[in-house]
Formats: C-alpha cells, structure tokens, sequence
C-alpha cells in the first residue's frame, strides 16, 4: 500500500520543482545551442558540439565533482559566486544547476533533430519574401520544430526527475532541502526496514513519468492537428 | 527594367559562367536540366554567393565582388516562385498570401491582397491549410505571396513543372494576367519549350553553365523544328466561337477555322501541329477536312528532311511542316499560293 510521510512528499515536491526549473532555465540556452549548431557556421562548431554533448557521455558523478570544482570557494566561479553572495553548494539552486546541465544535451539533441528536419527552402522562400534572420526564426524555425522541442523539455524533465550523481556530489542529501526522490529511495535503500518506503517512492516515481509522458503524447497530438 | 548580370560560380566538376543584360519584360531561361539554371537562379535571388562578377538591377548593385557589395536575399527585393511551391506548412492560404506583404514597406506596396485574391480566385481558399490544397492551388498561393511581396523582378523556376497538363494551362491565364496587371518583370526558367513560348517574348538558352543562344522565343521554336524531334506547334489565340451545325466557328484574322472543341467563353489558346496542316497546289474538289485556307508562302526555312513553310493566311500566319520532296512538287518558294488543309479535330485546346 502506499504509504508516504511528509518528508517523501517533500522529496516529491522538490523533484518536481527542481525538474520544472531546470528544464525551463535550459531551454532558451538548449534552443540557441541548436540554432548555432544546425544554421550558422561560427567558428569553434566542434568544440561547441563536444561541449554540448560532454554531459550525455561522463558519469554524471564526474559531471557533479566538476561543478562542484567551478562553483566551489576556491573554484573558478567561487568569486563570481562568493561576490554575488548566493550559495550554490549544498542548495536547491546547486540541484537544479547539477540537473540542468546532466539533462542539456538531451534537450539539445532534441531540437537539433527537430531543426534538421525543416526543409531548407522554407527558410529560402522566407528570405526571399524579405524576412530578417529573426523573424524567420520566430515564424518559421520556432513553430516547424514545437514538436521535437517539446519532446525535448519532456526527455530532460524526466531525466532531471531521475537525477542522482552530479546531485548528490553538488547539492548533497538533505532532506526538506535537496532531496529529491532518488536520493530519498537511496536513503530508504540504506536504512534497515526502508524497503516498502523505498517501494511507495518507486511508484509514485512510475507514477510521474508515465503523466510526463502523457502530458507530452497530448500536447503533440495537438500540434499535428494544426 | 535593365538588368546587368555577369556572374560566375565553381560548384564541384559544374561551372557556370553566364553575361547578359535584360530589358525585356518577359524573358525566358531555356536548358536541360544540369544546364545551370537554378544555380542562376539562386544566385540572383541571393541564395548562393557567386565566386566572382556583378548583378546590376535598374542602376542599382545586387552583387559585387569588386566592391564588396552583396545584398541578402531580403534586400534585393526579387521575388522567387519555386518549383515545389514552398508554402509554408504550419499556416493557413491566408497567413502564406501575406507573409511577404506584411514584410513590405508601406511606401513599396503596389498591390493589394484584394486585387491578388480576386485575380489569382483564392477567396474560397483562405482559411484551408495548405496541406490540403491541390497542385495547382499551391502554385497559386505561391504565386499571390510572391507577387504581394511587391518584388521588382520576379524569378520562376520551373513552376509548372511537376503539374498535369490540364493544370498547367489552367495557371497560365492567371500569371500572365497577374504579371501584366502589376507590371512586374519576370525572369521564367524552364526546360519546356512550349511554357516558354507562353510565358516569354525573349529567351536564353543555356547548355552546360555557359549561355548559348539568345533569340526571340518564335526563332527559338522554328529551329527547333529544323533540330528537335517534336516539331513546332502553332499557337492560336481565337475569340468566343459561334454554333456550326455539330462543329463550331471560330473568327481568325479575316477568317474562319471549323473545330471540333467548343471552346470556352472569351480567348482559347489552341495548339495545331506544323505536320497537322497538309499542303494542297489547288483548291481540292472534296476533301473530309473542313478547313481550307488559301495562303501565300511567306518563309521557307530548314534544311535536311524537315522543312517550315511560313504561311500568310488572311491576316494570321502557321507553321506547315513538310519533308523537301513535297516542296520540289509543289515547287514551294517565297510567294507560292497554296491552300493549307486542316482537319477540325487537329486543334488542340490549352486553355
């Protein structure tokens, strides 16, 4: 039966706020990544791509302690981020930050192939009828690839809900403050007698991907009905 | 209109190096396909940045690598009809027909969405995607939302191509119209003869990125009776006609032609064959044919087996086609009288 106490529904309010602002933040970021990488030829592509793409293939536990490297007191941000007086480590903003970036690549990868696909000479008929590079890409690139950028935010968004490693290195385990639902089963996993509460978290994390995932299905259908 | 091109471009083993100036309002690019002249095209419009020459238009520097002067696309103001249409798939007919008229200064407009509608006949079209619209249909919209971008010349690469016949020449009456109505010049590739022929006054004709030949579209059709295998075909422009017992009448110059097709209220373009028209010394006594033009021999062009005979009939002129031993016969030179013999059903209705 599932049976949750207020800390595993704390954990699952976390993991949904830290999904929806990680996903959110990445976007404009994931979308401009995609644009340079699919209609302009700036110098330094492939070391933008690699860039990109680096996340997807390290540990997410290397993702996490390279973070924690930039961001920490004596890292390369540290002053940046001591002068602006936030705290990044051991903090939501720390989780979210670990998310997003885990989940990036994902989403870039998404719009990328939703750009791919939009046939060239609908850009060149555009220009041609004198639209900017701007206006083309608000009313011609934007809505031909709602769809992959869509089935980008959900792939990240349910990536971000399944974060763990680049979490727990950047914005530890604490309970009410960065603990999401995977580190809250890790937790359960660790404690004798936690195994049914390990379960109900289990569930309700079924649970949340297979609503993305509908949420997701829905909101395409509605696009290709247009 | 002057337009100035002198341009060349290196794209793998294919070069195209091309030097013409234009004032013709309408003019023909004429080649098999791999001749180069969508590379032309797209070098013209902007899309493709040639490796070195001038693009000139009305005074004004489009492309010049000396000068360093190379306007996008959007600057330019030259319109592109595409083969494929390229209607943009995520907006209705309406939002398509405006695109480029809302990217229009004011002061540059000259036409309106009302005339080009009425024109091109979309108004039962507007709010239907375009997804749903038939060939012919999207090279209308295509066509509007070009036009209503009020360019200063348009470019038109192979729109019809792609299209059935019956299609084809249902469009033809509304660009030309369209064009006339709002005096835009245009630039019209194709590798069909008999598009251009209806389109175009004047045409280039290209072979492998170089420019072969220019000439008057009628000269263009004539050698291609001499060289190409599928002859000439006249083209008649003829009037509403009039009941003929089962046939019907149709006024030519200071004639009558009986046809078969009943044609269509206002002017019917019809296609007779240079080997459809039959050459007779003498009036025939009976003949099943029920058209019998006496004429005047006024050209005799080609050589080898195919022969033109240019024939001033009353006011019109055709294009016979016959083979060299017929014009030793009926000893047919400059000035010959003969009566031309076609039969009613030789008419071919375009539109």
């Amino acid at each position: 039966m599932l049976s949750l106490t207020p800390q595993d529904i704390e954990a699952i309010a976390l993991s949904v706020k830290v999904a929806t602002a990680a996903t959110l933040l990445s976007l404009p970021f994931g979308f401009a990544a995609a644009y340079l990488l699919v209609f302009t030829r700036i110098p330094g592509r492939a070391v933008l791509e690699g860039v990109v793409n680096l996340p997807l293939v390290l540990p997410p536990v290397v993702v996490g302690y390279l973070l924690l490297l930039l961001f920490g007191q004596s890292g390369v941000l540290g002053p940046v981020v001591h002068f602006l007086d936030i705290r990044i480590i051991f903090t939501l903003k720390g989780a979210v930050i670990a998310s997003a970036v885990v989940g990036f690549p994902l989403l870039v990868r998404s719009i990328r192939i939703g750009m791919e696909g939009i046939d060239d000479q609908y850009i060149q008929a555009a220009r041609t009828l004198g639209a900017q590079w701007w206006d083309i890409l608000s009313t011609i690139i934007f809505p031909l690839c709602g769809r992959a950028i869509l089935a980008g935010m959900t792939l990240m968004f349910a990536r971000s809900l399944g974060e763990f490693g680049a979490t727990i290195i950047l914005a530890g385990n604490i309970p009410g403050i960065t603990q999401t639902i995977p580190l809250a089963i890790y937790e359960y996993t660790n404690t004798p007698g936690g195994d049914g509460m390990a379960l109900s978290l289990c569930l309700v994390s079924i649970g949340l991907s297979f609503v993305v995932l509908l949420i997701s299905e829905a909101t395409a259908r509605s696009f290709r009905k247009r | 209109m002057l337009f100035e091109v002198d341009v060349e471009k290196k794209i793998g083993d294919f070069s195209l190096q091309v030097a013409f100036d234009l004032s013709e309002k309408r003019c023909g690019i004429f080649g098999p396909s791999g001749s180069g002249k969508s590379t032309l095209m797209h070098i013209l419009a902007g899309l493709l940045k040639p490796d070195k020459g001038k693009i000139i238009l009305d005074g004004v520097p489009l492309f010049d690598q000396a000068n360093k002067i190379n306007l996008s696309p959007q600057e330019r103001r030259i319109g592109v009809v595409f083969q494929h249409a390229h209607l943009f798939p995520h907006m209705n007919v309406r939002r398509n027909l405006l695109y480029g008229w809302r990217r229009t200064p004011i002061q540059e407009r000259r036409s309106t969405p009302e005339t080009i509608i009425k024109v091109l006949n979309l108004e039962h079209l507007m709010e239907r995607g375009v997804n749903s619209l038939s060939g012919g249909e999207r090279q209308r919209v295509a066509l509007g939302r070009t036009v209503l971008s009020c360019p200063r010349l348009i470019l038109m690469d192979e729109p019809l191509t792609g299209l059935d016949q019956d299609l084809k020449f249902q469009i033809i009456p509304y660009l030309r119209n369209v064009l006339d109505q709002f005096e835009i010049p245009l630039l019209f590739i194709s590798h069909s003869l008999q598009e251009i022929r209806l389109m175009t006054d004047e045409v280039l004709v290209f072979e492998k990125g170089r420019l072969q030949q220019r000439l008057a579209v009628e000269d263009l059709a004539r050698r291609r009776l001499v060289s190409g295998s599928r002859g000439y075909a006249n083209l008649l422009h003829l009037p509403s006609p009039q009941a003929h017992g089962d046939l019907w009448s149709y006024r030519w110059g200071g004639t009558e032609l009986i046809l078969v097709d009943p044609g269509g209220g206002g002017d019917n373009l019809f296609e007779l064959g240079a080997r459809d028209i039959t050459l007779f010394k003498q009036h025939p006594v009976a003949t099943s044919a029920r058209n019998l033009l006496p004429c005047r021999v006024s050209d005799v062009f080609g050589d080898g087996n195919r022969i033109g005979v240019e024939l001033a009939c009353n006011g019109g002129h055709l294009i016979s086609q016959i083979v060299p031993e017929s014009v030793r016969e009926l000893d047919i030179r400059k000035g010959t009288e003969v009566v031309a013999v076609i039969k009613a059903s030789a008419f071919r209705r375009l539109y």
